[in-house]
This record gives structure tokens, C-alpha cells and sequence, in this order.
């Protein structure tokens, strides 16, 4: 800073060399630059995401590669009615939601339980080789995962069928993989079993943060670990929680493609066909460029709304929102 | 109530830990404990079948120690010709992605933490924008195919270069971690943006840096589903996705074998243990690798926890 602007200036003082510069227009001229480090990845981001909102119209016509997006016959609604009214509707809904719904109730309050108790745990060490054996299945990919279920629950040989009948004494194999009843089971704990250590990070991180004097002071008023944890603890991660919440509402309706398509087999199509595996059918599959796009574009719509709206109630009643 | 909790703060300063705590800590050890021993020893399981013989794996005998120690499963696999093309190609990807990947994310999140660029809030907002809406598998996979990408292997490098997350993450970490007396310094000398960036800020930001290679290289090393969509040439796939048509589409390797019915048994047995033999062959890296990287994964969720 110069100390000119300590001085009161008087007209006299500054005399009328130049026009006085827009600053934003002087910030661009000094920082034209630092545009060109954006560049690269504006590009991506308008090429690969804003192009396709630009194409998203396509749900909207009747597409055919010929005439190009422009040129195919505009069509209104007919695709989505089409989609409301087809006999899958119902069902892909209904199971796209349940997926959705279990995980997010069984995978959201554990990570939090587990940051909780790993807090509480009296052996340093014993804490962190546990913390350090539940981040690793994170970095197990999809198909290994999908191949590890296939192999621990199949009928002949799989490890749970195995534990089930040495343990418990089980007479037959229970037929984990061709029952459709198991499958929303099997894929909420999978997802559980692979990510709890992992999300329970951020939590364990804002535990970690929390004076300890207030503990202390706790102590001293004679609270119990259990209430310890009741009143200083979980409020102290609660912000972090419910903003996690917020975003997890933003994936509502888009359960992930890759483990689902993996997981199914025709045994348990009927529960496990769901809303992005059968935009990819049509779409990739049977090219039904514009029917697909509605499909995906009516999940997006929901689910950008459910976020919207989750985190405007979430901004009123907690305080603690995204934006 | 002053007197109360000053009586019991006599009390419970001694050492002694009361006995609904003592109640409590051993039950944090024993679920801990049964939570440990439940995402671990899935995988051990996995380790000992992969190296034991089929039938003891069938009958239980494997649950503490392999049985029938052979290495049977891994030489066929290293045989299966797909395994090493899978291999090379995802190892080309990941250095290429990893690499295209810092390229982008890292100078962008610099230039968004610069509080004096004209417009980074807007742009902010259009990049976040793009994490909860996007135009949905058709219409990203129209403009891929007008790019021309459509099975070229540029598709599996070029794809997921950007993640808004992670530009976020390094914004984050720029913004505590250079301090803005430094830049005014730097152009009170007259060093550009650029100059800065590449001879102040890069040596400073070794932490980021190593952040977002290895979540770059871990989502490219694991992704399947842009092989999938984009990719339709063997040649090309990734090893995703070769031991995704060996782990669950598999069978078709037993029934090479004709003829004698006991060869046939033994190659549909050896077909079962090789799952075990795959799963742990394209986790090896990972493996090896987690317990150096592990700390840097955590430190990218703090940076990023850090704006929520």
C-alpha cells in the first residue's frame, strides 16, 4: 500500500493524467494470464459438460444422426409420456428408490457410529491399525468387488456358505446370487463393507478437532463416556453430517451404474433394473438416442430438485448448507 | 449446580475409570474388533484360496491357512494372453490420464484461488453446477462420437481428466497455503502469474500435487464404465474390463478344454480358483502401493473437508 492513501487527497493533489481505470478491466490486464492455467480445464468442462446440456434437447425431438440435433422433428413430450406410460416405468422407479433409500440409511449413520467409536478407543495404536484395515476396500474397484461378492456368496465353495454350514450348521447352500430377493441386501452391505472406513474419515477428522478441554470439563461435571459423546462429541460433527446428507440427496435417483450392472444377472432383473442401467440399454444398446435421453434427463431433474430442495430446508433449519 | 459438579469432580479425578466406562471401553474394542476382523478377512480368504487346491477351497479347509499350496491358478492367469494386453493398456492410461489429469486440475485450482481474478466466481459456480446436473449417457456420448473418440484409446485418457472435486480440493489448499504477502512481493518485483506459478507456487504445493495424482490414478486404474460405453476393440480394453468377461462372464475358458471329461473337471475347478487368482492379480498395485499412499489419500479429504 502507499502511504497516499493515508492523505486526504485534494483535487490539487492528483492531477487529471488519465481517465480513472475500470478495475476490474486493470485486474484483467494484469491477470490475463492466470487464464491461460484455467484453460484447459474450461475447456473440458464446457466440452464434455455444457455441449451435452446443449443436446439434452434431443429427449425433446426425435433424433436421428442424419439431420443432427437441429434437424431431427421436434416432438415435445411425446418421449417422456411415452416413458411414464411404459409398463417398466413403476418398476425401474420403484427400484432405483429402494436401492437408494436402504443404502443411504444403512451407509449414512455407520460411518458416523464408527468415527464416534474410534474416537472413543483408549489404545492409539489399536485405533489406527483398525482405521488403516477399514480404508482398504475403497480402493478396490467396482469389478473386483463385484467379483469378491460373487465368489464369497456363491452356492459351491463361497466362503459364506462355507461359514454357514460349519458354524450354524446349515444343510443346504442358500442361493445367494439367484434369488432377487437377496440382491438390495447384498448390494447395500457390499457398499457398506467397502465404504465405511473411507467416509468416516471427514468425521473422524472434525472429532479430532474438538477441544479437548471441553472433555475435560465434561470429566470434571462427572458425564459418562456414553454422554460424552451424546452431547460433546456428536454435536460437534453434526454440521459436517447433515451437509454430507445434503449431497448424498443430490445422488438420490443416481444410484451407481457400474456396481448395479455389474450385479445383475437375469435371476434378479426384476429388482435390480434400474433407471441409469436401462437409460444405458436403450441407449447404448438398442440407440434409442432420444427415448434414453429422456429417461436420464427426468432422473437428473429429480435429483437436482431433491437437492435444491433438501438443502433450502437444511439452510433454514440447521444453518448448514452448500450454498 | 456448582456444589454438585465439584463433588463429583473430586470423585472422578483419581485415574479410576468408573465402571459403566470400563463397560463401554471394552465394548468399543470388541466391535472394533469384529469390524476389523468383517472388511479383512474377505480378503486374506481371497489370498489363501487363490494359491490352495480347488477342492479343499470347496470343502472348507481353507478358512486359516492355504491348502494344497500350488501356484497353478497364477500360471494359467499369466498364460491368459488378454490379463497382460489389459495390463499394458491400463498402465498406459493411468500415466497418460495421471499426467493429463495434473495438467488441468492443478493450474486451475491455482487460478481459482486468486481472489483478484476477475470472474473465478462465476466460472466457480459453473464448474460446481456441472457435479449435480449433467446432460445425462446420450448426450455425453453424442459429443464423444463427434470428437471422433469413439473407440480410440485417446477416449480412456481423455475422459474424467477433470473432476470438479478435485479442483476444489487444490483450490482449497492454495488458498491456505500461499500466502497472498508472497504474491505481492512477487509482483512488486515484476514477476507474471505464470512465472509465479511455475517457480513459486508448484515447488511449494509437493502435497496437492501428490493428492490428486494418486486419486487421478486410482479412478483411472479402476474405471470400467468409459471402457465400457466408448471402447468395443479388445485391443483396447482396459484391464477393468478384460477381468470383468474373466470374473463374471467367465466359463468360456473351461470349455476350451474337449474331449476327456477328467481334464474338463480339472479346467472348470482351476476356472473357479483363477477368480480368486485374478481378483488378487489386478489388486497387487493397490496393494502394494496402499500402505505408502494411504496418508495422502486422507490428507485430500481433509483439504477438501475443509470447505465441506
Amino acid at each position: 500500500m502507499k502511504d497516499s492513501s493515508t492523505a486526504i487527497p485534494t483535487s490539487a493533489d492528483v492531477p487529471p493524467r488519465r481517465k480513472r481505470v475500470n478495475p476490474t478491466v486493470k485486474l484483467l490486464k494484469r491477470n490475463w494470464d492466470l487464464y491461460l492455467l484455467l484453460l484447459p480445464a474450461l475447456l473440458y468442462i464446457v466440452i464434455l459438460h455444457y455441449v451435452p446440456l446443449y443436446g439434452v434437447q434431443i429427449a425433446f425431438r426425435d433424433y436421428n444422426p442424419w439431420d443432427g440435433i437441429l434437424g431431427s422433428p421436434w416432438v415435445g413430450l411425446e418421449n417422456f409420456k411415452r416413458f411414464f406410460s411404459s409398463a417398466q416405468f413403476w418398476s425401474l422407479l420403484g427400484n432405483t428408490m429402494a436401492l437408494s433409500v436402504y443404502s443411504l440409511i444403512a451407509s449414512f449413520p455407520i460411518p458416523i457410529v464408527f468415527a464416534l467409536l474410534l474416537n472413543q478407543c483408549a489404545s492409539k495404536k489399536f485405533g489406527k491399525a483398525t482405521q488403516m484395515i477399514s480404508y482398504m476396500p475403497h480402493f478396490i474397484s467396482v469389478v473386483v468387488l463385484v467379483g469378491i461378492i460373487n465368489v464369497m456368496f456363491q452356492a459351491r465353495g463361497g466362503l459364506v456358505n462355507i461359514l454357514l454350514s460349519r458354524l450354524l450348521g446349515f444343510q443346504d447352500p442358500i442361493l445367494f446370487l439367484s434369488h432377487s430377493k437377496y440382491f438390495r441386501h447384498l448390494y447395500v452391505w457390499s457398499g457398506v463393507w467397502q465404504n465405511t472406513g473411507w467416509s468416516s474419515i471427514i468425521y473422524i477428522a472434525s472429532l479430532s478437532s474438538v477441544s479437548p478441554e471441553i472433555h475435560e470439563a465434561a470429566i470434571v461435571d462427572g458425564a459418562s463416556k456414553l454422554q460424552r459423546i451424546r452431547y460433546v462429541d456428536f454435536p460437534s460433527i453434526l454440521p459436517t453430517a447433515v451437509i454430507l446428507f445434503i449431497m448424498n440427496m443430490g445422488k438420490f435417483l443416481s444410484v451407481g451404474f457400474e456396481k448395479v450392472y455389474l450385479m445383475q444377472n437375469d435371476a434378479n432383473l426384476q429388482v435390480s433394473e434400474i433407471i441409469s442401467t436401462y437409460t444405458y440399454k436403450i441407449g447404448i444398446l438398442s440407440a434409442q438416442y432420444s427415448y434414453s435421453s429422456a429417461v436420464g434427463l427426468f432422473n437428473n431433474v429429480i435429483n437436482f430438485t431433491l437437492l435444491m430442495v433438501v438443502n433450502r430446508i437444511s439452510g433454514k433449519i440447521t444453518g448448514s448448507s452448500l450454498w | 449446580m456448582p456444589q454438585t459438579s465439584a463433588a463429583v469432580a473430586s470423585k472422578s479425578n483419581r485415574v479410576h475409570l468408573t465402571r459403566s466406562d470400563l463397560i463401554f471401553d471394552i465394548c468399543v474394542y470388541i466391535i472394533l474388533g469384529i469390524f476389523s476382523l468383517i472388511v479383512a478377512y474377505p480378503l486374506y480368504f481371497v489370498v489363501t484360496a487363490s494359491i490352495s487346491d480347488p477342492v479343499a477351497i470347496n470343502s472348507g479347509q481353507t478358512l486359516l491357512l492355504p491348502k494344497g499350496v500350488n501356484l497353478d491358478t497364477y500360471r494359467a492367469i499369466f498364460n491368459e494372453k488378454r490379463i497382460w494386453t489389459g495390463y499394458r493398456n491400463t498402465i498406459i492410461y493411468t500415466l497418460l490420464g495421471t499426467a493429463l489429469s495434473l495438467f488441468c486440475k492443478i493450474p486451475a485450482g491455482y487460478a481459482l484461488s486468486r481472489k483478484d481474478l476477475p470472474g473465478a466466481g462465476i466460472i466457480m459456480k459453473l464448474m460446481v453446477f456441472t457435479m449435480y446436473f449433467s446432460g445425462g449417457l446420450i448426450p455425453t456420448y453424442l459429443v464423444v462420437k463427434g470428437l471422433g473418440l469413439v473407440n480410440k484409446p485417446a477416449v480412456m485418457v481423455i475422459l474424467g481428466c477433470v473432476s470438479v472435486y478435485d479442483i476444489i480440493i487444490t483450490r482449497s489448499f492454495f488458498v491456505s497455503n500461499i500466502p497472498q504477502e508472497m504474491l505481492e512481493a512477487a509482483h512488486l518485483d515484476g514477476c507474471s502469474n505464470l512465472h509465479f506459478f511455475t517457480s513459486i507456487v508448484i515447488p511449494l504445493s509437493g502435497a496437492i500435487i501428490a493428492v490428486i495424482a494418486l486419486y487421478s490414478a486410482v479412478g483411472y486404474w479402476n474405471g470400467f464404465f468409459n471402457a465400457l460405453i466408448y471402447l468395443s476393440k479388445q485391443e483396447y480394453f482396459p484391464l477393468q474390463l478384460i477381468i470383468r468377461d474373466l470374473l463374471l462372464v467367465s466359463q468360456a475358458m473351461a470349455s476350451s478344454t474337449d474331449g476327456d471329461p477328467h481334464a474338463v473337471q480339472a479346467a472348470l475347478r482351476l476356472a473357479e480358483t483363477m477368480k480368486y487368482g485374478i481378483i488378487i492379480v489386478c489388486s497387487v498395485p493397490m496393494l502394494i502401493l496402499y500402505p505408502f499412499i494411504q496418508r495422502f489419500f486422507v490428507k485430500g479429504v481433509m483439504i477438501g473437508g475443509i470447505k465441506g
